[in-house]
């Protein structure tokens, strides 16, 4: 039988890295996804901690002067009435749609590389959505009189305009945010149980107690527990590919050219996935060597996440290029005139370096060195990031500022408040995921123990 | 529950509990508790097995169909805010275009189904595990913490009618449980 041996020269074909490092049972692995929550306070924690929440101090201030003066404090004028904040709203939903699509869309697909990083991933997207949502709330000019924005019976006998594309988005950003809530919250009851029934100190055990409802994993409970969260994975795949196409109805349904495009949709999709993708990478590289969570979030994780990268960038430049050709393909003027404004007009640095963050450098990924290399792979992201924080600030800006008429032409750039208001939702950011971090587990205990205990499929094999 | 106590029993008792150190241990047991005639049992795991469902005989889950009547009501009611508002409260003539415009009202009709749908499935699936339920007997062994870390139990109620204090602890202790005990109501 020495003909099915492989020969020895010839090089194995290099399987898959683990989905988890050999050697845990539901018992250690569940001691391991808890450690962080347990022990005791790590000093880098409460240095970065406490930086980021001086900077939610300063967010804090800044947006005291905002609501004191107006948003005349920011760089806003006519033509370009929407700058940073709709930019800011756009890249922050954009960012949460990671969280729903590994914790609903890859459960579906059956990925189990997936388990390790749902919770993590929701956490993000709760997050993100609430520093997205405040920027449209902020834009109003009198963001105490947000409510009317809701259908609701008044003394005015107003009824919002249900045909508008704003009034779309208010359904779906603050759907999304309820059922991501729900999502998490669903996902984190059995883990809850598990620190009530672990923790020793008294009042966490109360707090804990509280929220896990009383759960004691019976196989009623996970009978009904099991069908809801599928049928919940269900409902949320949808739901993410919509959020961000009706976030770019707000754009693809007026007639501005550099908006009104068909393409929008799926584009701005792919984007939110990309983005979200980036972000996960850039929060999750750190965590995971400070935390000691190598074991758990291993270098599979960091492969298939960098192709979904590669892969929704690809689908971004094919975007871009679509953008260009059409301009050029309508032989309309004013869709070419905005392709060359954009080129060689005065934001053409924004958008030079648009394409060097989103489409060039990411290429990178489709090396596997740079793929299973964690300090590469966040250079990578934090280019991602960047680059498509300047893909709304291209499109909301450079179209606004030169439209049909150019007596109507303006420059347009963020003020110190736009931007205080802007880094201050990253410190906000950035304080509630120190917080999650540290006082929920960061990796879900129960998909754990279930993948420990069965096994991977793929080791399986 | 307190009428089927025969008098022999201990008013005090919830009923006797296993543990087991194996998911097959427990499937195994469950499925012969049942073959014993038991019918009020319950099985605890520290992550879903769907061997027990099975094991148990559990009926259908209801979530499925409260998640649907939640997408209906929400549907239904999402297109009639947006036709009541625009046609008939508070119509508005933009352009000459019908107050019923039903194009532009399928994205909120969209959002409010998925949304009534995840909030009926969620509140749907607390209460049909009738919880929040901050006691319960079986809390009171010190062991069952590791029900939501590395064990299996498998408790038979002392309300069930086939239960006898002794033949039932014999017939646990046959199953190759790790420990039996009696919980405490």
């Amino acid at each position: 039988m020495t003909t099915l041996d492989p020969p020895a020269s010839r090089p194995v074909k290099p399987q898959h890295p683990p989905v988890v490092a050999s050697g845990y049972t539901p018992a250690t692995v569940t001691d391991q996804v808890n450690k962080v929550v347990f022990g005791s306070t790590p000093k880098w924690w409460l240095v970065g901690f406490g930086i980021s929440f001086a900077v939610v101090m300063m967010f804090l201030f800044a947006v005291t002067y905002l609501f004191a003066k107006g948003v005349g404090i920011w760089g806003l004028n006519i033509p370009v009435a929407w700058g940073f904040a709709i930019v800011n709203f756009v890249w922050w939903i954009g960012i949460g749609h990671a969280g729903t699509l590994i914790s609903a869309i890859l459960l579906l697909f059956r990925q189990e590389w997936r388990t390790s990083i749902n919770r993590f991933a929701e956490a993000m997207t709760l997050f993100a959505v609430a520093c997205a949502g405040m920027f449209p709330v902020f834009h109003l000019g009198r963001p105490w009189l947000f409510y009317w924005l809701l259908p609701y019976p008044n003394t005015m006998t107003l009824w919002p305009q249900f045909r508008s594309p704003l009034i779309w988005d208010v359904f779906a950003v603050s759907t999304y945010a309820t059922v991501s809530l729900l999502f998490w919250y669903v996902g984190l009851i059995p883990d809850l149980a598990t620190l009530r029934d672990r923790v020793k100190n008294v009042w966490a055990r109360r707090a804990a107690g509280l929220f896990a409802l009383g759960w004691r994993g019976s196989a009623r409970h996970w009978q009904n527990y099991e069908t809801l969260y599928l049928l919940l994975a269900g409902l949320a795949t949808p739901l993410v590919l919509s959020v961000h196409t009706v976030v770019s109805f707000d754009f693809a349904i007026s007639i501005l050219p550099g908006w009104h495009t068909t393409v929008f949709p799926p584009y701005f999709v792919a984007g939110a996935i990309y983005s979200g993708f980036a972000m996960v990478l850039t929060l999750v590289l750190p965590l995971r060597s400070l935390f000691g969570l190598k074991d758990l979030i291993t270098e599979r994780h960091l492969q298939a996440m960098s192709k979904v990268m590669l892969a929704t960038g690809l689908i971004v430049a094919y975007g871009y290029v679509i953008e260009l050709f059409i301009a050029w393909y309508s032989g309309n003027e004013f869709e070419m005139f905005m392709v060359h404004n954009r080129m060689h007009g005065p934001y053409q640095f924004q958008y030079a370096m648009l394409w060097l963050c989103n489409i060039f450098v990411p290429q990178v990924l489709w090396l596997r060195k740079v793929r299973s290399s964690p300090v590469l792979l966040w250079i990578v992201a934090m280019f991602i990031n960047v680059g498509m924080w300047l893909e709304r600030y291209v499109i909301v800006v450079i179209s606004l500022s030169r439209d049909f008429l150019p007596s109507s032409w303006d420059y347009y750039s963020g003020t110190i408040w736009d931007w205080a208001i802007f880094v201050g939702t990253l410190g906000f950011f950035v304080s509630l995921i120190f917080l999650f971090v540290r006082f929920v587990p960061m990796i879900s205990g129960f998909e754990m123990r279930h993948l420990v205990a069965h096994g991977s499929k793929e080791t399986k094999s | 529950m307190s009428a089927t106590h025969t008098p022999s029993q201990d008013p005090g008792s919830y009923g006797l509990i296993a543990e087991f150190a194996a998911e097959a241990d427990v499937v195994a047991a469950a499925r012969a508790a049942r073959q014993a005639g038991y019918s009020r049992l319950d099985a605890y795991s520290p992550y879903p097995v769907e061997d027990l469902t099975e094991a148990l005989e559990l009926p259908r889950s209801k979530v499925p169909l409260i998640v649907l009547i939640g997408g209906i009501l929400g549907g239904l009611g999402g297109f009639m805010l947006q036709y009541w508002s625009s046609v008939i409260r508070y119509p508005m003539n933009i352009g000459g275009r019908p107050f019923n415009s039903w194009p532009a009202f399928i994205v909120v009709t969209f959002e409010s189904t998925i949304l009534l749908a995840a909030i009926f499935g969620v509140v749907g699936m607390i209460l049909l595990n009738r919880l929040p339920q901050p006691y319960h007997p079986v809390f009171n062994w010190e062991r069952f913490a590791h029900a939501s870390r590395d064990r299996f139990f498998l408790c038979i109620e002392a309300a069930d009618p086939t239960y006898d204090r002794r033949a039932t602890e014999d017939f646990l202790r046959s199953l190759n449980p790790s420990e039996v005990t009696e919980v405490e109501n």
